[in-house]
């Protein structure tokens, strides 16, 4: 019973709503806020590798890439074209699609360190075009985003982006968690297993890691779109190979597969470079620490380790 | 019309044939075997049967219909199922969901219904474990359903496969040692198992070591040495056959049989 509930996708779902919903009431300023945000967007982008690395076991090492393209769809549209930002972040969200589609399909033929390697390389490459096209992207300082209006209402300040970014969240989880019960993330859970099993099972293994890699591209570039408009700015850094490994990071730290993992992930990430400013030349090297710290002790993950206790200590 | 069919197949590695020119034929509802020594070309050929590895020389048909170096995934499609002598077990999964994954050609829910939850995607999900738990009972481990497959015994694990290979209603189903490592009490479970499968119109193609389990179970034995065709026929026949003795069943191999045959 308890495992059941546990294991919900409906727990899941309540338990985040109730934090995005708590945060605010203990937030002491708007700055907290703000945090907060930022770590709703990242863990929205690690959702996408929830199910292309958590669910798929197909790792990407790239996939900042495709939060740039997002970023950049929302800066350069409307700057550009004059497009409603709201429409650039789905044009954005289906370039990335497309665009994983299309280099999914040689990718994803390899395995192992060797796709980990191309994806980088993928990544690197689409940094390197944020970087030097300026006349569309404004090179390496990057691109102010316009002020986003929706319907008539502006949509600026820490609170407002709060609950945009919340509200994604929510959905992004919400679809995650569907694939994970659905025949499609059983699939993708078995080729992660045996792909030899799987393909004698009836499934086709290529076209369900494409799909899986199309759908973490989408995530990253809405994610991209939204931190982009929140932040009012968009630099090639937002696609660089660090971030990528950051998010990488968020879904390991957080626990592989784990769609709660990704939320927690992001948060140690985004938060803990934050609260470790106070030892200035240090906090790299001690949040590095701190990264080693957790995997040497809690290698499956914050979430699945905190799941099993509670399931250990409830039976 | 044979359900399988397939003639003159061969692969080689590097220098060595491992498969060399064999072919055979299995009607549904026969159980065929296929034994011979260690490193003797019985796992490859089903390799190459069933499309992991693409054959240098020969057919394989279903039915009639040329299936030579399909997909893996598109021969399930056509009614291609197989176990694993080395497990390929989804380790991370229960094994409840490992026979669901079995189902997923008869799964009809569309990606976007899976990806907003839609009543249809959870209908499918319920429905695709009704039917998983119903072959579980089959091979009769109902009560580990909901265990970890990377925690269960060998034994186990063995007719997991055989219930996820039947989830997929095959035609054609290959059993690469579904007993070994069995204990007799197992064995005897397989065996049963193995004989219902074909009674319901199933053409099994059976590799096994165990030689009792063979000759009382099969209606047809191939017998492979280095990769080559050595004989074939009923397992009495087969057994008796002095170029069999010579070459594989030795002394040994001929009191089992003997004693199968009581
Ligand atoms: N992918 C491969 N690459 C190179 N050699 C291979 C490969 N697969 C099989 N072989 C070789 O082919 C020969 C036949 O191997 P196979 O596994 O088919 O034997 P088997 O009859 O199934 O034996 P066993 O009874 O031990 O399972 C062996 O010599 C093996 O080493
Ligand atoms: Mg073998």
């Amino acid at each position: 019973m308890a495992g059941k509930l546990l294991s919900s996708r409906l727990a899941t779902l309540v338990l985040l709503a109730a934090i995005i919903a708590v945060v605010p009431l203990l937030a002491p300023s708007a700055f907290y806020l703000r945090v907060a945000a930022v770590v709703w967007v990242f863990a929205l982008a690690a959702l996408g590798l929830t199910i292309l690395m958590g669910y798929a076991g197909q790792v990407s090492l790239g996939h900042a890439g495709f939060l740039g393209i997002g970023g950049y769809a929302v800066a350069i549209g409307p700057a550009q074209f004059g497009l409603h930002p709201a429409l650039c972040l789905v044009i954005g969200a289906a370039l990335a699609g497309l665009l994983a589609y299309l280099v999914g399909r040689p990718i994803l033929k390899l395995k192992g360190y060797y796709l980990a390697i191309a994806t980088l390389g993928f990544g690197v490459i689409l940094a390197l075009i944020f970087h030097s096209e300026s006349q569309w992207t404004g090179g390496p300082d990057g691109m102010q985003v316009a002020r986003v209006t929706l319907f008539g209402w502006r949509l600026s300040g820490a609170v407002n982006w709060y609950w945009v970014t919340g509200g994604a969240l929510m959905i992004g989880a919400w679809i995650a968690l569907n694939i994970g019960a659905s025949p499609t993330g059983r699939a993708l859970k078995a080729l992660h297993d045996s792909e030899v099993a799987a393909a004698g099972s009836g499934i086709d293994v290529s076209a369900k890691k494409l799909a899986a890699f199309v759908i973490g591209a989408v995530y990253a570039a809405v994610a991209g779109g939204l931190l982009a408009a929140m932040n009012g700015l968009i630099t090639p850094d937002a696609a660089g190979f660090m971030h990528s490994i950051e998010l990488v990071a968020m879904v390991i730290i957080g626990g592989l597969g784990s769609v709660f993992g990704a939320v927690v992930g992001a948060a140690f990430l985004v938060v803990l470079p934050q609260a470790l400013t106070f030892m200035h030349d240090y906090e790299q090297a001690v949040l590095g620490f701190l990264i080693m710290a957790f995997m040497i002790f809690l290698p499956a993950g914050i979430v699945p380790t905190l799941r099993k206790w509670l399931l250990e200590r409830l039976s | 019309m044979s359900l399988l069919r397939v003639e003159g197949l061969g692969i080689s590695f590097g220098g060595l044939v491992a498969v060399d020119n064999v072919g055979f034929s299995v009607e549904a509802g026969q159980v065929f075997s296929i034994i011979g020594p260690n490193g003797a070309g019985k796992t490859t050929l089903f390799n190459l049967v069933t499309g992991i590895y693409k054959p240098l020389r020969g057919r394989v048909t279903m039915g009639g219909d040329d299936v030579t170096g399909l997909a893996p995934h598109l021969l399930a499609k056509r009614g291609m199922s197989r176990t694993f002598q080395n497990l390929q077990i989804f380790f991370r999964m229960t094994a409840l969901e490992n026979v669901m994954v079995g189902r997923h050609m008869a799964e009809r829910s569309s990606l976007l219904s899976d990806l907003l939850g839609l009543p249809a995607a959870d209908r499918q999900t319920r429905a695709t474990r009704e039917a998983a738990m119903g072959l579980l009972e089959r091979v009769g481990l109902s009560d580990v359903a909901n265990a970890t497959a990377g925690a269960l015994s060998y034994g186990v694990l063995k007719r997991l496969e055989i219930a996820r290979a039947l989830a997929a209603s095959p035609k054609v189903l290959l059993l690469d040692e579904p007993a070994a490592g069995c204990n007799a009490v197992e064995t005897e479970a397989i065996d049963h198992l193995i004989g219902e499968i074909a009674k319901s119109g199933v053409a099994v193609v059976l590799i096994e070591h165990d030689m009792k389990l063979v000759m009382k179970i099969s209606d047809r034995v191939l017998v492979l040495a280095q990769g080559r065709h050595l004989a074939e026929g009923p397992p009495r026949e087969v057994r008796d056959n002095p170029a069999v003795i010579a070459a594989y069943l030795g002394d040994h191999g001929t009191r089992e049989a003997d004693r199968a045959h009581g």
